[in-house]
């Protein structure tokens, strides 16, 4: 359903994207991930036309957004950063015009109004001006926009910033009703929203491609060692942590301790393992041989956020050696 | 079609829904209405004294009102221009509907006919409250008609020319007081070149001439309808639209 090779996009001094391709399957919801400034926005603006590449090429629904622009534009929904509504206009009649704007014959409109304002909950504010409307209801105001022609592929550049919890509940829910016909692209900087609404990730950062897979494979790929928390009775103040953590890397498989701040005379300790071993049970022995008590023991899971700061962090650490690297 | 129509009817809207369109007509109506007035007393005035002296002067309502009125009409809209201007584009760009408009299947061409034909119904409106005046007078007179219909074409393609050149410059910035004030300095610029080559007759003055728009002005409000200055008036709008889609496409690949 779209397909990208070899995307960048240049400003006058800045390369916002830089040689970026994939591709996305017909009703697949994908989320696109990355930091601020990452190249997110530029994409999207690429992927509906509003910006054009420098190079390289992006198919969508078909048709290439250089050569065909006004069939790609009618195949697709946007929703930019800022909702891009009329504060003068009130709802249903901005809903009217957007979708006439986009194709819907005056016959249908109405009902397709009707429509899209159930979707996004918007019956309630039917004819408020949106000028008056709170940052939530202007997002969904934007997100019903973006869907009412029935689009092949949806685009969305931050659909939940602004909304409370409930209305980012409401909003997933809605997305996952939309996917199986419709295409989705969301971007976020929210990890939490990938990992629950999202079955793809793609993740930049400064511009290039930094990871392209499953939300599943992701964090199995680069989970692949275990992290256990340690917790130990210190009375009297012995253990030291210092002794401690000299034991504990000791221990075969582990590749890395981390001692965190202890309180009521307890210490706490992150152990993380190495890639493809088990490590609690010898951990324990370790402990207990040492006459410590080892007061609570528990793994933790590496989330999404770990993830994502260690593929975005390793992109920025090679791009400092290259540049050292340069220097010298 | 139906695009720019759409567009269009949205501009006029909210051209209504802030008090931008009201605060134009009612101070048109108000400058328009007070050379009405000053110029219909004089012209009583003069008919009086001459009947006095027992001369029969010769009278004429098109000649003495309505001419130097409609020619007052060109010159303050120059000031009304830019206040309709200003916001087509650069509000757009500043509130990002302009990515909205720009991701629709519309084409560029549809999105400046819209705006251009909206600001022109606005200043239609605008004109239209000096008809409240010039109605009067064809109540209770009997002027021509038809110089005033030339006037008053010559009124709406001098309008459309700087309207154009408005819109052009509301594309190439954010900020409306920049977008109003630039063409507000354009469209004092294009007055004035009248007053500088007045009476000069060199070959580089003849066409200074010709490019001010007040000056084809001229002919219009005499009731002479001249296909040269509708030509001129004609080529300016279809210019001033083509470079305003020249410049948002610049706009798409510098943004």
């Amino acid at each position: 359903m779209i397909k990208v090779e070899g995307l960048s996009k240049r400003y006058a001094r800045t390369v916002a994207v830089d040689n970026i391709s994939f591709e996305v399957q017909k009703g697949e919801i994908v989320g696109f991930l990355g930091p601020n400034g990452a190249g997110k926005t530029t994409t999207m603006r690429v992927l509906t036309c509003f910006l054009p590449p420098t190079s390289g090429t992006a198919n969508v629904a078909g048709y290439d957004v250089v050569a065909h622009p006004m069939e790609v534009k009618k195949r697709i929904g946007y929703l930019p950063e800022t909702p891009p509504v009329y504060p003068d206009m009130e709802v249903a009649e901005y809903l009217k015009f957007t979708g006439q704007l986009k194709g819907i014959s005056s016959g249908d409109i109405n009902r397709r109004v009707d429509e899209v304002m159930g979707r996004c909950s918007l019956g309630d504010v039917r004819n408020k001006l949106i000028g008056k409307l709170s940052k939530g209801y202007r997002q969904r105001v934007g997100l019903a926009q973006a869907i009412i022609h029935n689009p092949d592929v949806l685009i969305l550049d931050e659909p939940t910033s602004g909304l409370d919890p409930k209305q980012i509940i409401e909003i997933r829910a809605l997305l996952k009703s939309l996917a199986g016909d419709h295409t989705i692209i969301l971007s976020t900087h929210i990890l939490s929203e990938v990992e629950q609404s999202c079955e793809r990730v793609i993740i930049i950062s400064q511009g290039k491609l930094a990871a392209i897979d499953s939300v599943h494979n992701l964090t199995n790929r680069l989970r692949g060692s275990e992290a256990v928390a340690v917790e130990i009775e210190a009375a009297n103040g012995s253990p030291t942590p210092a002794e401690v953590q000299q034991r504990l890397e000791q221990v075969s498989g582990v590749s890395r301790v981390v001692t965190r701040d202890g309180r009521d005379g307890r210490l706490h300790f992150e152990v993380e393992s190495l890639q493809g071993r088990h490590i609690r049970a010898d951990l324990a022995r370790s402990v207990v041989n040492a006459g410590w008590a080892l007061t609570e023991m528990r793994a933790v899971g590496l989330s999404l956020e770990d993830i994502f700061l260690q593929l975005t962090a390793a992109e920025k650490n090679s791009l400092q050696k290259t540049a050292e690297g340069e220097t010298k | 079609m139906r695009n720019i129509w759409l567009i269009c009817v949205k501009e006029l809207k909210s051209y209504f829904a802030s008090p931008i369109a009201y605060i134009l007509m009612a101070f048109f109506g108000l400058i328009f209405g007070f050379g009405f007035y000053t110029a219909t007393r004089d012209m009583v005035r003069y008919s009086f004294q001459a009947q006095m002296m027992g001369q029969m002067a010769q009278m004429n309502v098109n000649e003495q009102i309505i001419k130097p009125l409609l020619g007052f009409a060109s010159t303050v809209a120059l000031f009304l221009i830019p206040m309709i201007t200003m916001r087509t584009f650069a509000e757009e760009k500043s509130r990002g509907t302009i990515e909205l408009l720009l991701t629709s299947p519309v084409s560029d061409l549809q999105i400046i006919l819209g705006k251009w034909f909206g600001a022109m119904a606005l200043y239609i409106c605008v004109l239209a409250m000096s008809m409240i005046n010039i109605g009067l007078l064809f109540a209770w007179g009997k002027p021509d008609l038809k110089p005033v219909l030339v006037a008053y074409l010559g009124l709406l393609l001098q309008g459309g020319c700087l309207l154009g050149i408005g819109v052009l410059i509301s594309t190439m910035t954010k900020n409306q007081i920049i977008a109003g004030g630039v063409t507000f300095f354009v469209c004092l610029l294009l007055w004035l070149l009248s007053w500088f080559t007045a009476f000069d007759t060199t070959a580089a003055a003849q066409v200074v001439n010709y490019l001010s728009i007040v000056t084809h002005f001229e002919n219009f409000s005499k009731g002479v309808l001249e296909s040269k200055d509708v030509i001129f008036y004609l080529s300016m709008i279809f210019f001033s639209l083509f470079l305003t889609s020249r410049a948002m496409e610049s706009l798409r690949w510098r943004a």
